[in-house]
C-alpha cells in the first residue's frame, strides 16, 4: 500500500519547491519534485541594454544575487570577446569566494543541521563531556566548558518561553535523530558562533562589491571599484588589509570547526552514505579564472559520466566547446510550450520561455522548472559535483580536504569509509565543507594576487564594452554555491534579442525530461527511508543536502491541501 | 540607490554596529522584478531620493535577501519595514502593523518573502539582539506578475504608504527633513 506525501514550501520568493513522495513499505517509491513559481525575468531583459542586464537577474534571487550578476557580465563579455583587466578579475573573485563561503556556512549551519542536530536533545547535554568531546577533535578556541554551559542556559531559557522561533519547523525527538546530548550541544554553539562568523565574508563582499545585498560594482568590462594604494574614497590598501583580517577569521572556523562538524555528523550517520545517490552523472564549472580572458582557472570543473573519476571531460575555457555545444531544456513535464512542439529540447541560445501553466499532472506538466540536460543526460550539479571533478582533474588541496575529511570519519566511526560514500546525501554536506576548505584558501591567494598586482602599480579595472552591429552571442558560466551556473545572451545591434538562465537549482530539481527520465532530487529521493509519514524528515534531509534556495521552512500537506501540524515540541 | 544621501551604504555601518549608539533602520524589502512585490524597495527609493535622514538612521534595499542583513539589525531601538503585504484588501491599501502585531504578521503568510525576513528577526531574538521596537508599513498589491513597473492602484498609494513610513520613523525619534529639492 502506498502513500502519497506532500511537501510544499512557504512561498518564499526564491525556488518555491514542492515535492511529492509516494512511500510503500517505508521507503520513498517515487519522487516529483516541482518548481512552484514562474520565474519570466528572461522576457523582462528582451530589449534592453546588455550592460544593465547584470543588475535586473541579481535580483532573480535573495540568496545568490552575486551570483547571478558575476555570469551575466561573463555572458556578455564572452559575446563581445572581451577581456577584463587582471585587476577586475581578482576583485571579482574575492566577491565569488567570499560569497560562496558565506554561503556554505549559513546552509550548513542555519538550514540544513537541524534536520541532524536534535535542539532539545542538548538541554541534557553536560558541558564538561561535550569539551572534553570537541577539544579532543579541534583546536578551535570556541569549544570551552564554559561557552557550553552557556549556550545550554540560553537554549534552556529559549525553550522555557514557548516562543521557538527559528527552531519552529525541526523535528525535535524524532526516531531518525541519533546524536548524543553532547554532540547537540557542541553543534548547537557551533550554530551561535557561525552566526557571528558568517558575518566576516559578508563584509568582505559588502566592501568589495560597495554595497550588499545586491553588490553594485559589477560592470559589463570589469569592476567599477576604483583603486588607490592611498586615497581615502576609494577601494583602500588599509580596507583590504581589513578584508586580509576576516580572511583568517573564516580560514580558522571553516577548518576547525565546520570540517570537523561535517565529519562528526558524517560518523554519527554512517547509514545515510547509503541514501540520496541518484544521479551520478555530474558536471562543474571551473571558476576562479587567473587571466582576464578565462583561459586558466585555479579550481578546474569538468563532467563526469556514471560517477566514474576516470570518465572525465574537463571544461577548459570560458569559451569551452564542449560545455556550449552539450546543454539544452525540455519542457514537455514543465509548465511552458515550445513551438517546436513540446517533445523537443531546446539550446540556451534558442531557448523559449512561454508559459502554459495546467494543473499539477503525475504524468504530464507538473512544474515551473525547464529539464536541463548535458548531452541528452540530466546531471547533477553542486558541492558534490565540484569537489569530485576538482579530485578528477588532480587538484592537490581537494585531494588533501577530502582525503582527511574521509579519514577523520572513519576514525571516529571506527569504520573505513572511502570516497564511493560521497555519492550519498551526508557526502554532499561533506562535499561542501570540503569546497569551502578549499575556497578559503583560495580566498587568500587571490587577496595575494590582487595585491601584488596593484604593488606594480597597475590599478585598471575597467575596459570599456563597445556593440557593434549585427548579433553576437555569449554564454557565460559561474561555479556558483550551488552548482554550476550559465547565463546565455543574444545581442543583435546593441539590445538583447533573448537571454536564459540554467541555473543550478533546475540542473537538480528538474522535472522529468522529454524522454520522462527523472531529475536528480527525483531520482536521489527513491528508496529514501521515511519513519514516519507525516514527518518526512529523511525526505527532507535529502533535498536540503543539495542546498536549494529554500529555507527548513517546509509546510507538510496532505492532498487535501489542509497542513499537517508537525512542531514536536519537547 | 545614492549612497551620499543619508547612510545607505551598510558596507561603512557594518563595522560600526554597537550596542550604546541610537540605531534606526528604514528596510524595504521585496522582489522588484515581481511588480507590486517591489514595493517596499521602492517607497525606500523615494525617501532617499526626497528626504535627509537624521543621523542614526540607517535606510537599507533588503531586496529579497535575509541573512545577509542579520548585521545591520541588531540592537535596533527602532525598525520599520515596508513591504507588500496580502491581506484581503483592496489593492492599494495601505496597512501598519506595530510590535505584538508583528510576529502575527509573519505567522499568517501575507508577504511572500516573509520567511527570510522572519528568519532573521527570530534569529534575532534568539541571541538576544532583536529590535526594541518593529513596525511594519505593508501595501497590499494588484499584481505580482513579472514586469519592473508598480500597479496603478499601488503607484496611487505611494504617497500615503510613504506618510506612513515617516510617520512611524517620526514616532520612534527619526523626523526626516525634505529636502529642498525633493525629487
Amino acid at each position: 500500500m502506498s502513500q502519497r506525501i506532500v511537501i510544499d514550501p512557504v512561498t518564499r520568493i526564491e525556488g518555491h519547491l514542492r515535492v511529492d513522495v509516494e512511500v510503500a513499505d517505508g521507503r520513498v517509491a517515487k519522487a516529483w519534485a516541482s518548481g512552484q513559481m514562474w520565474r519570466g525575468v528572461e522576457n523582462i531583459l528582451v530589449g534592453r541594454d546588455p550592460r544593465d542586464a547584470w543588475a535586473i537577474t541579481q535580483r532573480i534571487c535573495g540568496v545568490c544575487t552575486t551570483v547571478h550578476a558575476i555570469c551575466s557580465v561573463r555572458a556578455v563579455e564572452n559575446a563581445l570577446k572581451l577581456e577584463i583587466p587582471l585587476n577586475a578579475n581578482y576583485i571579482r573573485n574575492l566577491i565569488i569566494l567570499a560569497h560562496a563561503i558565506h554561503d556554505h556556512i549559513v546552509h550548513f549551519y542555519h538550514l540544513s543541521a537541524l534536520d541532524w542536530v536534535d535542539v532539545t536533545s542538548a538541554l541534557k547535554a553536560d558541558p564538561a563531556k561535550a569539551a572534553a568531546l570537541a577539544e579532543s577533535l579541534s583546536t578551535w578556541s570556541g569549544n570551552s566548558r564554559h561557552e557550553f554551559a552557556k549556550v545550554k542556559e540560553r537554549l534552556s531559557g529559549f525553550v522555557g518561553t514557548g516562543q521557538l522561533g527559528i527552531f519552529t519547523n525541526c523535528y525535535w525527538g524524532h526516531p531518525a535523530m541519533k546524536l548524543p546530548p553532547e554532540v547537540n550541544l557542541i553543534a548547537v554553539s557551533h550554530y551561535l558562533q557561525a552566526l557571528e562568523v558568517q558575518r566576516y565574508a559578508n563584509k568582505i563582499v559588502s566592501i568589495l562589491g560597495s554595497k550588499t545585498p545586491h553588490i553594485q560594482n559589477v560592470a559589463v568590462g570589469g569592476v567599477a571599484n576604483p583603486l588607490a594604494v592611498d586615497a581615502q574614497s576609494v577601494l583602500t590598501v588599509e580596507r583590504l588589509m581589513a578584508v586580509k583580517g576576516w580572511i583568517d577569521k573564516l580560514e580558522d572556523f571553516v577548518k576547525n570547526v565546520y570540517l570537523v562538524d561535517v565529519a562528526v555528523i558524517g560518523a554519527f550517520y554512517p547509514e545515510w552514505t547509503q541514501i540520496g545517490r541518484g544521479i551520478v552523472d555530474y558536471i562543474a564549472a571551473p571558476d576562479i579564472p587567473l587571466d582576464g580572458k578565462g583561459e586558466t582557472f585555479a579550481l578546474p570543473g569538468g563532467h563526469i559520466a556514471n560517477g566514474d573519476l576516470g570518465q572525465f571531460t574537463e571544461i577548459r575555457s570560458f569559451a569551452d566547446q564542449y560545455l556550449l555545444k552539450g546543454v539544452s531544456e525540455a519542457v514537455k513535464h514543465s509548465w511552458y510550450e515550445y513551438k517546436a512542439g513540446d517533445d523537443a529540447s531546446l539550446h540556451p541560445y534558442e531557448g523559449e520561455t512561454t508559459p502554459k501553466y495546467t494543473d499539477f499532472q503525475d504524468e504530464g506538466k507538473y512544474s515551473w522548472l525547464k529539464s536541463p540536460t548535458f548531452y541528452g543526460k540530466p546531471m547533477q550539479v553542486g558541492p558534490l559535483a565540484r569537489v569530485l571533478a576538482m579530485l578528477a582533474a588532480g587538484h592537490a588541496p581537494t585531494t588533501q580536504y577530502a582525503t582527511a575529511t574521509l579519514e577523520r570519519v572513519s576514525s571516529i566511526a571506527g569504520i573505513e569509509v572511502g570516497l564511493g560514500a560521497m555519492h550519498s546525501t551526508i557526502g554532499r554536506h561533506a562535499a561542501r565543507a570540503v569546497a569551502c576548505a578549499v575556497q578559503v584558501d583560495e580566498l587568500a591567494r587571490q587577496w595575494d594576487l590582487l595585491l601584488a598586482n596593484m604593488a606594480k602599480g597597475d590599478l585598471d579595472t575597467f575596459n570599456a564594452p563597445s556593440f557593434p552591429r549585427g548579433e553576437q552571442r555569449g554564454m557565460g558560466f559561474h561555479e556558483a554555491p550551488r552548482g554550476m551556473l550559465s547565463h546565455w545572451v543574444v545581442i543583435e545591434n546593441g539590445r538583447i534579442r533573448n537571454y536564459q538562465c540554467v541555473v543550478p537549482t533546475t540542473w537538480n530539481a528538474a522535472p522529468r525530461n522529454e524522454k520522462d527520465v527523472p531529475g536528480a532530487y527525483e531520482a536521489c529521493l527513491v528508496d529514501t527511508p521515511v519513519a514516519v509519514p507525516d514527518e518526512p524528515l529523511e525526505v527532507l534531509r535529502t533535498v536540503h543536502s543539495f542546498d536549494p534556495c529554500l529555507a527548513c521552512a517546509v509546510h507538510v500537506l496532505d492532498t487535501e491541501q489542509t497542513e499537517v501540524v508537525r512542531v514536536k515540541a519537547a | 540607490m545614492k549612497g551620499e544621501t543619508g547612510t545607505a551604504q551598510p558596507a561603512c555601518s557594518a563595522s560600526t554596529t554597537s550596542r550604546t549608539a541610537r540605531r534606526g533602520v528604514l528596510l524595504g524589502v521585496g522582489n522588484i522584478l515581481l511588480s507590486d512585490e517591489g514595493v517596499g524597495v521602492r517607497l525606500v527609493e523615494r525617501l532617499l531620493a526626497g528626504y535627509r535622514l537624521p543621523a542614526g538612521l540607517q535606510v537599507l534595499d533588503g531586496g529579497t535577501c535575509a541573512m545577509e542583513m542579520l548585521e545591520d539589525l541588531e540592537y535596533l531601538d527602532l525598525l520599520v519595514i515596508a513591504d507588500c503585504v496580502r491581506s484581503g484588501r483592496n489593492p492599494g491599501s495601505v496597512v501598519v502593523l506595530r510590535d505584538g502585531e508583528v510576529p502575527a504578521f509573519f505567522r499568517t503568510k501575507l508577504s511572500p518573502h516573509q520567511v527570510g525576513l522572519a528568519d532573521v528577526l527570530a534569529t534575532l531574538q534568539f541571541i538576544g539582539r532583536a529590535p526594541r521596537q518593529t513596525v511594519v508599513v505593508g501595501v497590499e498589491p494588484q499584481s505580482l506578475a513579472t514586469g519592473m513597473t508598480l500597479s496603478p492602484p499601488v503607484r496611487a498609494a505611494l504617497t500615503e504608504a510613504q506618510d506612513a513610513l515617516i510617520d512611524a520613523l517620526a514616532k520612534g525619534g527619526y523626523g526626516l527633513e525634505a529636502q529642498r529639492e525633493a525629487a
